[in-house]
């Protein structure tokens, strides 16, 4: 009980902290900061199933994509109000991750690792095919480009609602379906626990924080997607952020998405190695050291000082 | 009338027959003891009714109706709940959320505090609740074994299936689990069916005890009968029987 009360008090205090920071930030950083938020909701989703339901996805920039892309054409053809293309993104990436998670449910380890690589080269190819309606590789732009502190705060405003919807789905009987699926596929059966229905679940609704991440991304490059952006790269960074967050776990999530969304810059300004080469090789070092220091993420380090002060 | 059938029941792994035309029934309110040597099909029988295993012919029946076309995780929906020789249970979560993925199946539109209440419940009843709270990875393989048992039995199953519980267990324990399985009988007016090598337990607490040998039924009776006859007798090596008699 003493545990779900810090963590309310964490999480409204979290809510207190990025409502106010804005103000205290300048427009470029405040730019820095909604990739963040937009950051935390793929890493959230990613976690649902990698850390919960233990499926593994290297597909999920192919997930963004099509986010992106549904807010942009949307925006585009039929002007629709960009924030209302985020549930209509996801919305459309949950289909698309059922649709995914039905032939994933034959695959597990390694091969669901090809399978979904494949995915994530294959979706971005789309566009180059119907490059009439799509823009092609010179991409298609949303009618209008927002500014930073708009960007701001939708983006926050759309991880507070991934989050809370995250928690909520985690908590109870999905969350510990989810949890049985991975640890014990037999015993999760012999339970009652249909396999097929909690991994599809667990990849649409994986899919669907996807595609509303991939939406934000488009708006915060000035409205624009374009294939080349979505690359299997994007996929990696949501993998890695996950990793540094925690797997199986809620609180690294904001650390992680930091992680991955502020070290590139960060690390471009760096001495001696400061340039665009180095900052790849920064990055690299950064998670090598991380994985090796933090197994179990930022959230098994919170998980070990909680356990400590209890001891205490 | 009979809760649970196996009817001719056939099943080979490659060339090695593990149920070659079983037919074995449970009657309801009853426990009865499924005994054999190593790799007499016992296990097989239990995967088989809780449809890990599929049939190749012959039937399952129970409650009067077959169950060859319920997907195995509606089997617990069925009633039929079930523990595992190794331990199956979910490492990484705690006891309570282990007894809580139990109730998978009667939780649907109830309150999660009622569940848990339901679970913790359980998990007193099986005498573990000192362990509710902590993961389910490293525990002792006694405790383990009733964690699974909780598990199962908060899905309140009409029939349980047992599958050696009293592996690794000490003499003053194997008294108390008799005891313990009796009140599921006679308490909770379950139906058990249960697998196990120790024979006192078997045969004391057993109403009726099946005996298999390379997948084939070579007895079947009330304990006494089966202690007496000689196929069995000669299926455990004469002495085994004789000396736990």
């Amino acid at each position: 009980m003493k545990r779900g009360l810090a963590g309310y008090v964490a999480v409204a205090a979290c809510a207190v902290f990025f409502a106010l920071l804005p103000f205290t930030l300048s427009d470029y950083h405040r730019g820095i900061a909604a990739q963040v938020a937009l950051y935390l909701i793929a890493i959230l989703g990613l976690n649902v199933l990698v850390g919960y339901t233990g499926q593994i996805s290297i597909g999920h920039s192919a997930f963004m994509a099509i986010g992106g892309y549904t807010t942009a054409l949307m925006s585009h053809y039929h002007h629709t109000n960009l924030v209302a293309t985020l549930p209509l993104a996801f919305a459309i990436t949950f289909v698309c991750g059922v649709l995914l998670g039905l032939p994933a449910l034959r695959l597990s380890g390694v091969y669901l690792a090809l399978a979904t690589f494949a995915l994530a080269v294959s979706v971005p190819q789309l566009p180059l095919k119907f490059s009439k309606f799509t823009g092609g590789s010179a991409g298609i732009s949303a009618n209008r480009i927002v500014g930073n502190t708009w960007l701001y705060e939708v983006a926050w405003s759309a991880a507070a609602v991934a989050f809370v919807f995250t928690w909520l789905l985690l908590r109870g009987r999905i969350g510990r379906a989810f949890r049985a699926v991975r640890d014990s596929e037999v015993a999760a059966t012999s339970s009652g626990v249909t396999l097929a229905i909690y991994k599809t679940l667990a990849f649409g609704v994986s899919a669907a924080l996807a595609g509303v991440a991939g939406s934000l991304f488009v708006l915060a490059t000035n409205g624009f997607a374009q294939p080349n952006e979505f690359s299997v790269t994007l996929s990696l960074k949501i993998l890695i952020g996950a990793a540094v967050a925690g797997l199986g776990s809620l609180w690294g999530v904001v650390i992680g998405a930091a992680f991955i969304a502020l070290l590139p810059t960060i690390s471009a300004s760096a001495p001696l190695i400061g340039s665009t080469h180095g900052q790849d090789v920064v990055f690299g070092a950064f998670v090598i050291l991380v994985m090796l220091l933090l197994p179990n993420g930022v959230a098994g380090l919170l998980l070990r000082l909680s356990r400590l002060r209890a001891r205490a | 009338m009979a809760l649970l059938s196996l009817q001719n029941a056939t099943l080979r792994f490659g060339g090695i027959v593990a149920l070659d035309d079983v037919s074995l029934a449970v009657e309801a309110g009853t426990i009865a003891g499924l005994i054999g040597p190593n790799g007499a099909g016992k296990t097989t029988a239990f995967n088989v009714i809780t449809r890990l295993y599929r049939l190749e012919s012959g039937d399952v029946v129970f409650d009067g109706r077959s169950i060859l076309r319920t997907p195995p995780s509606r089997i617990i929906r069925a009633g039929i709940a079930r523990t595992f020789q190794n331990v199956e249970l979910f490492p990484t979560m705690t006891v309570l959320e282990n007894v809580l993925v139990g109730a998978h199946t009667t939780s649907l539109f109830e309150r999660e505090e009622s569940v848990r209440r339901r679970a913790l419940e359980t998990i007193d009843f099986v005498g573990i609740t000192h362990v509710a709270g902590r993961r389910a990875a490293g525990l002792p393989f006694g405790t383990l074994k009733r964690v699974e048992l909780a598990r199962a039995l908060v899905s309140r199953p009409r029939l349980l299936l047992l599958d050696e519980p009293a592996g690794g267990l000490n003499h003053e324990e194997v008294e108390e689990l008799a005891i313990f399985i009796l009140r599921l009988r006679d308490d909770l007016k379950l139906t058990v069916l249960l697998v196990e090598h120790h024979m006192n337990l078997v045969m004391r607490v057993s109403d009726h005890v099946h005996v298999l040998n390379f997948g084939r039924t070579i007895a079947s009776g009330v304990p006494a009968e089966v202690q007496r006859n000689p196929r069995v007798i000669e299926a455990y090596l004469g002495g085994e029987l004789e000396a736990s008699a």
